[in-house]
C-alpha cells in the first residue's frame, strides 16, 4: 500500500462505501427515515395519539380519502380514524428507539463480557464462552418470549429482553478479535510497561475490535427492530399506548379479513424498508471494513 | 506422412479479468503422434496447464478459447459441441490432474467414481462396470482391489490416490492422456514408481501422452519430445535428446542450468535472473527479453517458431555445441 | 461409532442438566415462584396451602431436588386455564407444530437447494441475481407480516386457500395429521410457505456459497474430464458435497423453525404448541409456559444429536475417521 496519498481512514472508508450505489441509497433512505422518526411531531400531518385530533367518522377510510380536517389520508385510516401516514411516523420512532437502545445496551454488556473473557482467559473465558454458546444455540425469539413472560409488558422490558438476546453475539465477536490482537506485540509492549489493565483493554484492544463490532451491531439493529415488531404483534411487546410498527400491523390483523388491507400493509412496508435499508448498509460495511469476508 | 493424433494450431486461450484480458495461451501449436510422449514444460503461470485443459474444453469462465484449432483425429474440438466433447472426454482423451488429494471427490466411494466413469461411455451392467473398475485398479498396482473399491479417497495415501486417478484414466483405453503435473505433489520415490508405471502402461496400450510439468528432469526420463513454454508461447521444441543436449533458447538453457542433478558438485546452482513476468504486462516482442542476457533491439519483434524438428523462438540462440563445451 | 454416540449422549445430558438449572433459577430465583406456580386468582388460604404443598417454604436445594424429581416424573404442574396437566397439554399440541415445521423444512430444502445451485453455478446471470435479491428480501421480511400478506392475497382477495386453522385431519399412528386430507393440505400450504420463507433464504445462501466453492474444485473438473453428463456432475458430485453444510445447518435450524412457528401459528390460527405458548403467556398460565420450555429444550438436544449422526453418515471422512487410520 502506498503512503503517498494523504487520506484519513475514515475518508477512505467513506469512499469505499460510496462505490456501491445500492448501499448509498440504503444509507440515504435510512437517514431520511431516522429524521422522519425524530421529527415525527413536525412531519406528521396529525398527532395520531391526540384524541382531540381524531374524528371517529373517518375510521377505516381507504387510502386517498379526503378527510374531514381538509387534508387527504394518503394511506387511509385505522378503526379509530387515525391517519396511517402519521401513525407510521410515530410508530417508526418507537421501533427505532427500542431497536437502537437495545442494541447499545447489548453492545456495552457484550463488549465488557467479551473483553473480560479474552483478557482473563482460562476458566473465566471457558465459563463465559460456554454460556454464550448455550444461549446462541437457542433461537432469539424463544429467549425473548420467555423473558417477557417473566418480566411482563412495557417498553423498558422489551428493551431488556432484546438486549439479553443480543449481548452474546457481541461477546463472541469481541472475544474473537481481542484474542487475535492480544497476541500482537504492541499489547505485549503495553503489558511490559505495566500499564493498568483497563487502559490496555480500552485504549489498545477495543479500537481494534471495532470494525467487526460495527458490522455486527448494524445487522443486529435490524434484527432487534424485526424482533420487537414480532413480539408486539404477538401481544407481549410494547403497550398499546406506545405503538410501534409491529403494534400497528397487529392492529391491522383484525381488519384484514374484511378486506381493509391498508391498516396492516403500509406499516409493514415501512418496517420492510427500514430493515432492508439497514441490511444493505450493514452488508456494505462488512465488505468495506473486512475485505476478507467479502466473498 | 500419416495424420498426427493431435494437432494443436495457434491455440489462444484468454481470461477476461477486471484488469484486462490475460492471454494465458497465446498461439500455441504442436503435434502429437499416436503412442508418442510429449513433455510440455514451463514455470507456473506459463500457460501449460491451461493448454492441457483447453484441448478438452475444460477451461472455466472467465477463461475461453479465443482462437485456433485443436484437431483430434482430424476433428476440431474447439468448434465441437459440448455433447460431442463429452463423448470424447474420458473415452478417447483422458486427463490426470496434479493434486491427487483434490481430484477424487471426497464424499463418493472409489467404486462410485469408477463405475460412473465406465457407465458414462459404455452401456454395460453395474456388475460388469464394477469388474472393469476392479481390474483397472489391479493394473495400476493396487493390492486387493476388490476391497479397495468400497473405500473412500481419504483412506488412500497420496500415491495410491493418484494410481486410482490413473486407473480411471485408463478405463476406456484412451488414445491420449493429458497428464497435468501428476507426480508433482508426490514423494520422490513414489514419483519414480508412478512415472515408470505410466510409461509402461502407455507403451503397452499405445496411448499417447501429453505430460505437463515444470520439471525438466521428469520429462527427460519420460518423453520422446519436449516443448518449452514461456508466457503463453512455446519458445523451444524438439526431440528430447536434442533439447537437453543442446538447448538453443536462453530460457531453456536457464531451466536446464537450474536443475540440481545436472550441475557438478561444488558448482553453485544457477538460476534464471528476474521474475516470471506479469501476464498482464508483457513486453513487446519476446517475453523473455527482460530476463535475458542476450537481448537487444531485435528482440522487440517476436521471432517466429519454425515448424518441425528442433526449433526455437529466438534471435540470438546459443550454439548447438555450447552446452557440451561448458559441461 | 458407538463411542461417538456415547460421547454425544453424555454431552447432551450435560446440556439438559445445565438447562434444568437455568429454568429452575429463572422461575424460583429471579421470578417469584408463587406467582409462577399458583394461579393469580387463588385466595389467601389456597395460596398458603399451595406454598406448603409445593414446598416453596423449603430451602433452595431441597426445592431444586423436588423440581427435578417431579420434572423427571413428567409432572410440570397443572394448567390454570385448562385444569389439566401442563405437559400433557403441550404434548397434545405437538404434532400440529411438528407437521407445520417439517412441511416448512421440506419446502425450504426442495426449493432452496435447486435455486441455490442455480445461483451458484451462474452467479452473474439474471436468474442468479434475482434469486440472490429474493433471498436478501426473504431475510429482511418479518415472518408475521409475510403471513398476513399471504392471507390477504390468497385467502381474502383471491379466495384460493383457507385463512387459518388446520382443516380436516386424519389419524395416523394414533395422531391427527392435516396433510392426509385434501382440506387439511389446503390449510397447511400457506402456513408452511410462511414458516419456510426465512429458512428458504438461508438454504439458498448456503447452497449458493457451497456450489461456488465446490464447482472450482479439481474433482469437479476431473468428473467432467471423465465425460460425465452435466446432470451427474451437478446432481451427484456437487450436490453431495454441498449437502453436508446444508443438512448440518438445517438440522440445527429445525429447532428454530419449531420456535418460530410461534409466530406463524399465531397468524394462521394453527393449533400447535406455539400458539398455546402465546395464549399461556397472555393468560399468565405459567405451568404451561414452563412445560413448553422444558419440552423445547429437550427437543433441541435430541435434534442436535440426530443432526450429528446424520452428518457423520453423509461425510465419510467423519464416519470412518475415528475407526481407521
Amino acid at each position: 500500500m502506498s503512503a503517498a496519498r494523504e487520506e484519513t481512514p475514515l475518508r477512505r472508508l467513506a469512499r469505499d462505501f460510496a462505490r456501491s450505489r445500492v448501499a448509498v441509497i440504503g444509507l440515504a433512505v435510512l437517514v431520511l427515515v431516522m429524521l422522519a422518526a425524530v421529527f415525527a411531531q413536525v412531519v406528521a400531518p396529525q398527532d395520531p395519539y391526540d384524541l382531540a385530533q381524531l374524528d371517529i367518522m373517518d375510521s377505516l377510510q381507504p387510502p386517498g380519502t379526503a378527510g374531514g380536517a381538509g387534508w387527504t389520508y394518503w394511506l387511509g385510516t385505522d378503526d379509530q380514524g387515525r391517519d396511517l401516514w402519521s401513525a407510521i411516523f410515530f410508530g417508526l420512532r418507537t421501533s427505532l428507539e427500542v431497536g437502537i437502545l437495545a442494541t447499545l445496551i447489548a453492545l456495552a454488556v457484550g463488549v465488557a463480557v467479551g473483553m473480560l473473557a479474552a483478557y482473563a482467559g482460562g476458566a473465566v473465558d471457558g465459563a463465559i464462552m460456554r454460556l454464550v454458546d448455550i444461549q446462541l444455540s437457542f433461537p432469539a425469539i424463544l429467549i425473548a418470549l420467555i423473558l417477557l413472560a417473566l418480566l411482563g409488558k412495557g417498553v423498558d422490558k422489551v428493551i431488556v429482553a432484546l438486549a439479553a438476546v443480543q449481548w452474546a453475539y457481541y461477546a463472541r465477536t469481541v472475544r474473537g478479535s481481542a484474542l487475535v490482537e492480544r497476541r500482537k506485540e504492541y499489547v505485549e509492549a503495553a503489558r511490559c510497561l505495566a500499564l493498568p489493565h483497563h487502559r490496555i483493554m480500552l485504549r489498545h484492544l477495543l479500537p481494534n475490535c471495532l470494525p467487526p463490532l460495527i458490522v455486527v451491531a448494524t445487522v443486529q439493529v435490524a434484527h432487534a427492530i424485526a424482533l420487537e415488531a414480532t413480539l408486539s404483534f404477538l401481544g407481549v411487546g410494547v403497550p398499546v399506548t406506545e405503538p410501534s410498527l409491529g403494534m400497528l400491523i397487529a392492529s391491522g390483523y383484525g381488519f384484514m379479513l374484511s378486506g381493509n388491507y391498508w391498516v396492516a400493509l403500509f406499516p409493514g412496508v415501512a418496517l420492510l424498508v427500514v430493515i432492508v435499508a439497514i441490511n444493505l448498509v450493514g452488508d456494505r460495511l462488512r465488505d468495506v471494513l473486512n475485505p476478507r469476508l467479502s466473498h | 506422412m500419416t495424420q498426427p493424433l493431435l494437432r494443436v494450431e495457434n491455440l489462444q486461450t484468454h481470461f477476461a479479468t477486471r484488469a484486462g484480458t490475460v492471454k494465458a495461451v497465446d498461439g500455441v501449436s504442436f503435434d502429437l503422434r499416436r503412442g508418442e510422449i510429449l513433455g510440455l514444460v514451463g514455470e507456473s503461470g506459463s500457460g501449460k496447464s491451461v493448454t492441457g485443459q483447453s484441448i478438452l474444453g475444460l477451461v472455466d469462465p472467465p477463461g475461453r478459447i479465443a482462437g485456433g484449432r485443436v484437431l483430434f483425429d482430424g476433428e476440431d474440438l474447439v468448434t465441437a459441441g459440448e455433447k460431442r466433447l463429452r463423448a470424447i472426454r474420458g473415452r478417447r482423451i483422458a486427463m490426470i490432474f496434479q493434486d491427487p488429494m483434490m481430484t477424487l471427490n471426497p464424499v463418493l466411494s472409489v467404486e462410485t467414481q469408477m463405475v460412473e466413469a465406465v457407465l458414462a461411455h459404455d452401456k454395460v451392467g453395474r456388475a460388469e462396470a464394477r469388474r472393469r473398475s476392479r481390474d483397472a485398479l489391479g493394473r495400476v498396482g493396487i493390492a486387493s482391489p476388490e476391497e479397495r473399491l468400497a473405500a473412500y479417497p481419504h483412506q488412500f495415501s497420496g500415491g495410491m490416490r493418484q494410481r486410482v486417478a490413473i486407473a480411471i484414466a485408463l478405463l476406456h483405453s484412451p488414445d491420449l492422456i493429458l497428464a497435468d503435473e501428476p507426480t508433482t505433489a508426490l514423494d520422490v520415490t513414489i514419483q519414480a514408481q508412478i512415472l515408470f508405471e505410466v510409461q509402461t502402461l502407455c507403451r503397452d496400450t499405445g496411448t499417447a501422452l501429453l505430460w505437463v510439468t515444470h520439471d525438466l528432469a521428469v520429462v527427460s526420463a519420460l518423453a520422446d519430445r519436449v516443448a518449452v513454454m514461456y508466457a503463453g508461447r512455446i519458445v523451444e521444441t524438439g526431440p528430447i535428446a536434442d533439447v537437453i543436449q543442446a538447448p538453443r533458447h536462453p530460457y531453456t538453457r536457464g531451466l536446464l542450468d537450474s536443475v540440481p542433478s545436472r550441475n557438478r558438485r561444488g558448482v553453485p546452482l544457477r538460476s534464471i535472473p528476474g521474475m516470471t513476468p506479469s501476464v498482464l504486462d508483457l513486453p513487446k516482442g519476446c517475453a523473455f527479453q527482460p530476463r535475458c542476457g542476450r537481448a537487444d533491439a531485435a528482440c522487440a519483434v517476436m521471432p517466429e517458431l519454425p515448424e518441425n524438428g528442433h526449433a526455437w523462438r529466438c534471435w540470438h540462440p546459443h550454439d548447438a555445441d555450447a552446452r557440451g563445451a561448458a559441461a | 461409532m458407538i463411542v461417538f454416540i456415547l460421547r454425544r449422549l453424555t454431552q447432551s445430558a450435560v446440556v439438559i442438566a445445565a438447562m434444568a438449572v437455568l429454568v429452575f433459577t429463572g422461575i424460583f430465583a429471579i421470578g417469584n415462584p408463587i406467582d409462577v406456580l399458583i394461579s393469580p386468582e387463588a385466595d389467601e388460604v389456597e395460596r398458603a396451602a399451595a406454598i406448603a404443598r409445593l414446598g416453596l417454604d423449603q430451602p433452595m436445594h431441597v426445592q431444586f431436588a423436588r423440581f427435578v424429581e417431579s420434572a423427571v416424573g413428567g409432572d410440570l404442574g397443572t394448567s390454570f386455564v385448562h385444569g389439566v396437566p401442563a405437559l400433557g397439554l403441550v404434548l397434545q399440541r405437538f404434532p400440529a407444530t411438528l407437521e407445520l415445521a417439517l412441511a416448512a423444512m421440506l419446502l425450504a430444502v426442495l426449493l432452496g437447494i435447486p435455486l441455490g445451485l442455480w445461483a451458484g453455478l451462474k452467479p452473474d446471470s439474471v436468474a442468479g441475481r434475482v434469486i440472490m435479491t429474493g433471498s436478501i428480501l426473504g431475510f429482511s421480511l418479518p415472518t408475521f407480516w409475510v403471513g398476513m400478506m399471504l392471507i390477504m392475497a390468497f385467502a381474502v382477495q383471491l379466495g384460493w386457500l383457507p385463512a387459518g386453522g388446520r382443516g380436516q385431519t386424519a389419524s395416523l399412528f394414533g395422531v391427527q395429521w392435516s396433510f392426509l386430507t385434501r382440506d387439511g393440505l389446503a390449510h397447511l400450504i400457506l402456513p408452511a410457505i410462511n414458516l419456510a420463507t426465512f429458512k428458504l433464504s438461508l438454504v439458498i445462501r448456503l447452497a449458493r456459497a457451497g456450489t461456488r466453492e465446490v464447482a472450482l474444485q479439481d474433482y469437479v473438473k476431473f468428473a467432467r474430464a471423465k465425460g460425465l453428463s452435466p446432470a451427474r456432475v451437478v446432481g451427484v458430485h456437487i450436490l453431495k458435497n454441498i449437502m453436508i453444510p446444508v443438512v448440518t445447518v438445517l438440522g440445527l435450524e429445525l429447532g428454530s423453525v419449531i420456535a418460530f412457528s410461534v409466530v406463524t401459528e399465531s397468524v394462521f390460527a394453527w393449533p400447535g404448541m406455539g400458539k398455546l405458548l402465546i395464549e399461556s403467556i397472555l393468560q399468565l398460565d405459567r405451568p404451561v409456559v414452563v412445560a413448553y420450555l422444558l419440552l423445547t429444550v429437550l427437543l433441541f438436544v435430541v435434534i442436535n444429536l440426530v443432526v450429528d449422526l446424520i452428518y457423520s453418515m453423509l461425510d465419510p471422512r467423519i464416519r470412518l475417521g475415528g475407526g481407521r487410520a
